[in-house]
């Protein structure tokens, strides 16, 4: 069907070289058109000096010199007239020539870099394909069409938006979120998710649409611990370190002992250099983090050396984890081995070769610890 | 399919390109009358297929057909009709494909009105317009492909720069190539000229409407692109001398020059070489504008995503065409017959004197937008050449042309009178000086712009002497006055409308010296002072749009204490792109405009605020429209349509109602 098209235009294309061709050939020898032009053009001159005239813009002396002069033109351009009749030959040669570069211009730089096998695939085709043959983001993409013929749907944006997040499609979870705030209000839970989103979005960094909205979600419930806990990490990325440790000590002794939590919490508060509020540091909590932070300084860094070195192993052996590598970044930053974290960056870059999402937020990390490009 | 065969078509629009610039070419230097005949319906073919094409890539964008490259980065299926339809051409690929478009639209329309022309001259010119089109042809399909096509395609796709989702992307864009891509014709028909060494009055003739449509384009396309930076990018200017800016400058300023010398040399039969030149040079600086833009060369929005391959391949263009057409002419300059002599103090006395400034302007302009790139370029050094140097060195060129406007009109052909037009100009004069005197008490201060306000005022008053005094002539009895004015050439009118519209524009011009920017920190219920207004932010509510999150914040206007307007300035957030956009609030009062962007919102809620007071600020703009009716009145004129067209385009049909009357 398409080749029947491409011969269609191609035979169109070919026609308008070769019909005018055949026909002007037939109608050789009429009076030429540029004779035709020529008086045409002194005809108007004339007619504007005899308007000029009357109008009083030139005088009668002028008038006559004006139009001498465009005589004397007409009579120039008469004498350049064409005079002999060309042969046939040289017009067979050009059809001919025509014909070859139409075909092989044509065809050939299509065959090039055209792509005649694939088909056309508007969305909304691809959205009504059956659901067996559908795979999940094309059944999103169908709840998506859902979404935008029923802007009403509140929920549904609910629904979808941590599905969003799982994806890593951050900016549609942030719109996600902020339509289903402005359908079903504010709570403190959709407002944190919003932050989230947007923290996501931007690579971790929480910027300023992303921090008023923690503010908004703790202006609705003070306890709210998620918007509490985003609202330290603003502090801190904003350089105040006392800040951060207040809002995380408070959250960390309001949160109950068995919750997955506090161990987090211990940790963050551990990195940017406070120990964790109330039950002295002793007391382990069954996690890893927890436990090694209850040792004595000294032992408490081979114990994290020994993490981090078997971290590095693991990822000699199988690098495919960008969240591993990232995690082995960090480390070697915290841990003040500037010369350690360039090497691991460099053999991360090549072991996420292959993954380009991969490879801009190991790009970003690096920026962020200021290990240059 | 449907992008396949849009694919296809430019394909072999290209191969017709191939044809074109050989056939005609060949007929019409050894007189060949069968191989001149296949270069109008050539173009014409051409035009369809191109449109064809264009039409292809519209739908894949209108269904969202992410198995176009293109299409993915450019589109998203969320976004509003108005975008899907201007995304088209809001991207590299796209915007190249509208320029082939629009060139090959232009050699159509040649084509269609070549049998009121030398068949000779029309084949050669218009296999120039081919070897321009195929040199862009071949840009696009092997740099600059928008058919791309991917094998597996996303479900969604990466949505038009937030910037560039506004209407004024929908029209700024084409009007700028219309205009930009119009004068290809004039270039087209110097090079036959030069080819078949035919320079004349004839000559000016056929290129003058081209010029005059090309002039009129661009004109209101500048224009509008300005409006559109005034009300989008939040800076509260308009006019930055930004390269991209200046590289739609230096045509407009070229084709003012062609279309005034082209006036002379169709009337006087003189300055025949010179208009050639600036014929060349018009659209060698189209070129260099699509150059500077294109190649990335220059970061703005204008140069969305760019690439050195790209680069290399319109320098090459660049230096073909602009090299090639120069070596033709000076080859050929020695072979042209002169034009007669005259008088300085002339009709066409004053014309050089306008052509002599605008070329020394626009010669201004591309130094200041060079010198810079050059520089970088060797030293490394990066340096601005700023508002400043262009106020310093534009301003007094355009003075003098303000000045000898309304003086030019009032000469005659041939031998003029300085002190009789000067006369008959003085109760323009006064009341200029009246205008002055008058602002000066009213709005006072800066002086400058009191003084270019009465400058302005003695060119829209003066644009109008020639056409009071031709219409007076026979005495003041209304309907005798009447019929003389409708029995004015339409061209006449044509020039005092444009003349004046540069006026008004001067007059806009002059006015932004009276006026007033506050920046404030604001929450809701503050107040600020902004000229003869006191503005009140209300409310900040944030709203989601179809792509974006609005912060929008809502002020009320009030003139001592009486509501005179309210705004809504905001700030659109784009996921998408994690990109925000400021939408400047805007209230016309009067010819005036308040405009209010908020730059920031701060943490603890408030808002920074930026509030201008601009008076009279919309006549830069109106100015504009008047300088594009004018043109189109000209073209209108019975007397251009001779060796153009027999019967009007679309384009100057409602212009040529009133002819009817006459």
């Amino acid at each position: 069907m398409i080749w029947v098209v491409f011969a269609i235009l191609t035979a169109a294309a070919a026609l308008s070289v070769l019909v005018p061709l055949a026909r002007a050939a037939a109608a050789a020898g009429a009076g030429s058109s540029q004779q035709r032009a020529d008086v045409a053009f002194y005809e108007a001159e004339t007619a504007s000096i005899a308007r000029d005239l009357e109008r009083g813009v030139i005088d009668a002396a002028e008038a006559e010199a004006a139009k001498a002069e465009a005589a004397r033109r007409l009579i120039a351009a008469a004498d350049d007239q064409p005079d002999h009749a060309p042969s046939p030959w040289g017009r067979r040669i050009v059809a001919l020539t025509s014909l070859a570069f139409i075909a092989i211009g044509g065809v050939g730089l299509y065959g090039f870099i055209g792509a005649p096998d694939y088909p056309d695939q508007p969305l909304m085709a691809r959205r009504a394909a059956p659901p067996d043959q559908m795979d999940l983001m094309a059944a999103l993409s169908k709840v998506e069409a859902h979404l935008a013929q029923n802007p009403g749907d509140g929920r549904g944006r609910e629904v979808v938006a941590p599905v969003y997040m799982r994806l890593g499609r951050y900016a549609d979870a942030v719109r996600a979120w902020s339509e289903a705030i402005s359908i079903m209000g504010a709570n403190a839970e959709r407002e944190t998710s919003l932050g989230e989103a947007l923290t996501f979005a931007s690579e971790g960094k929480i910027t300023s649409e992303a921090l008023a909205a923690f503010q908004r979600a703790h202006a609705l419930s003070p306890t709210y611990a998620q918007a509490r806990f985003y609202l330290g990490m603003a502090a801190e990325q904003a350089g105040e370190k006392g800040k951060a440790a207040d809002l995380w000590s408070a959250l960390y002794l309001d949160t109950a002992p068995d919750s997955p939590w506090r161990p987090m919490l211990a940790q963050r508060l551990q990195t940017i250099g406070y120990p964790p509020p109330g039950e002295t540091s002793g007391v382990p909590k069954g996690e890893a983090a927890a436990a090694i932070a209850a040792l004595p300084a000294d032992q408490r860094n081979v114990a994290i050396r020994g993490m981090v070195d078997s971290l590095a192993a693991r990822l000699e052996q199988n690098g495919a984890d960008p969240e591993g590598w990232r995690r082995l970044v960090r480390a070697y930053v915290v841990l003040k081995e500037p010369e350690k974290a360039k090497a691991a960056l460099v053999q991360a870059r090549r072991a996420l070769s292959a993954d380009a999402d991969a490879l801009a937020s190991l790009e970003a990390l690096a920026r962020e610890m200021g290990l240059g490009g | 399919m449907i992008v396949e065969v849009g694919h296809y078509a430019l394909v072999l629009a290209f191969a017709l390109c191939l044809v074109q610039m050989v056939g005609p070419m060949w007929g019409s230097l050894t007189r060949d009358r069968a191989l001149m005949a296949i270069a109008a319906p050539v173009s014409i073919m051409q035009f369809l297929l191109i449109a064809l094409s264009f039409a292809a890539l519209t739908y894949a964008y209108l269904v969202s057909d992410f198995s176009v490259l293109n299409v993915v980065e450019n589109s998203h299926s969320q976004k509003p009709l108005i975008y899907k339809i201007s995304g088209v051409w809001g991207n590299h690929e796209g915007s190249m494909l509208l320029w082939v478009l629009t060139l090959a639209l232009f050699g159509a329309l040649v084509a269609l009105r070549a049998k009121r022309m030398p068949e000779d001259m029309a084949a050669t010119a218009l296999s120039v317009q081919s070897w321009v089109l195929g040199a862009f042809l071949l840009f696009v399909l092997l740099t600059s492909n928008p058919f791309a096509r991917i094998a597996s395609p996303p479900m969604e796709g990466r949505d038009l720069n937030p910037l560039l989702q506004d209407p004024g992307l929908a029209i700024h864009p084409p009007l700028l190539y219309l205009g930009y891509v119009g004068l290809s014709i004039t270039f087209s028909f110097a090079a036959a000229a030069l080819i078949h060494g035919r320079i004349d009055a004839q000559w000016a003739r056929w290129v003058r409407p081209w010029t005059l449509i090309a002039w009129m384009f661009l004109t209101v396309g500048i224009s509008m692109g300005s409006y559109w930076a005034y009300y989008t990018l939040g800076w509260g200017g308009f006019w930055f001398w930004d390269p991209v800016e200046n590289a739609s400058l230096m045509p407009w300023l070229a084709a003012t020059a062609l279309l005034h010398s082209a006036l002379v040399m169709e009337k006087r039969d003189a300055l025949k070489v010179w208009t050639i030149l600036l014929a060349i040079l018009a659209f060698s600086l189209s070129l260099l504008g699509a150059f500077l833009v294109r190649s990335g060369v220059l970061t703005s929005v204008h140069s969305f995503a760019s690439d050195p391959q790209r680069g290399v391949f319109i320098l090459l263009i660049l230096v073909f065409f602009i090299g090639g057409s120069l070596a033709l002419f000076a080859l050929r300059v020695q072979s042209l017959k002169q034009g007669g002599i005259f008088a300085p103090i002339s009709r066409e006395g004053a014309l050089v004197f306008n052509n002599l400034l605008l070329t020394t302007s626009c010669a201004t302009v591309l130094v200041g937008t060079l010198y810079p790139l050059a520089l970088e370029a060797v030293t490394g050094d990066k340096i601005s050449v700023g508002p400043p140097f262009f106020n310093l060195t534009f301003g007094p060129l355009f003075v003098p042309i303000f000045m000898a406007m309304p003086i030019g009109q009032l000469l005659a052909w041939k031998r003029g009178d300085v002190l009789g037009a000067t006369q008959r100009l003085a109760f323009v004069i006064g009341l200029a000086v009246i205008v002055g005197l008058m602002l000066a008490w009213v709005r006072g201060e800066p002086v400058l712009a009191v003084l270019f306000a009465a400058l302005a005022a003695y060119v829209i008053a003066g644009s109008f002497v020639e056409i009071w005094s031709r219409v007076t002539a026979a005495g003041y009895d209304i309907g005798l006055m009447w019929r003389r004015a409708v029995g004015l050439p339409l061209s006449s009118w044509g020039t005092a409308i444009a003349h004046a519209g540069a006026g008004v524009t001067l007059f806009g011009l002059a006015a932004t010296g009276w006026g007033v920017e506050r920046i404030a920190g604001m929450k809701p219920g503050d107040n600020v002072d902004l000229g003869p207004y006191v503005v009140t932010l209300d409310d900040v509510q944030r709203r989601p749009g179809p792509n974006y999150i609005e912060t929008a914040a809502f002020m009320t206007i009030r003139e001592g204490g009486v509501v005179v307007g309210r705004l809504e300035p905001s700030r659109k957030f784009y996921a998408h792109r994690s990109m925000t956009t400021t939408e400047a609030g805007l209230r016309t009062i009067d010819l005036g405009q308040v405009h209010i962007v908020i730059p920031e919102q701060n943490s603890d809620g408030s808002l920074d605020v930026r509030l201008y007071w601009k008076p009279y600020v919309t006549l830069i703009w109106i100015g504009s429209i008047f300088m594009f009716i004018g043109g189109g009145v000209s073209l209108a004129d019975r007397r251009l349509r001779v060796g153009f067209a027999r019967r009007p385009s679309r384009k100057d049909a409602p212009a040529a109602q009133p002819s009817a009357a006459e």
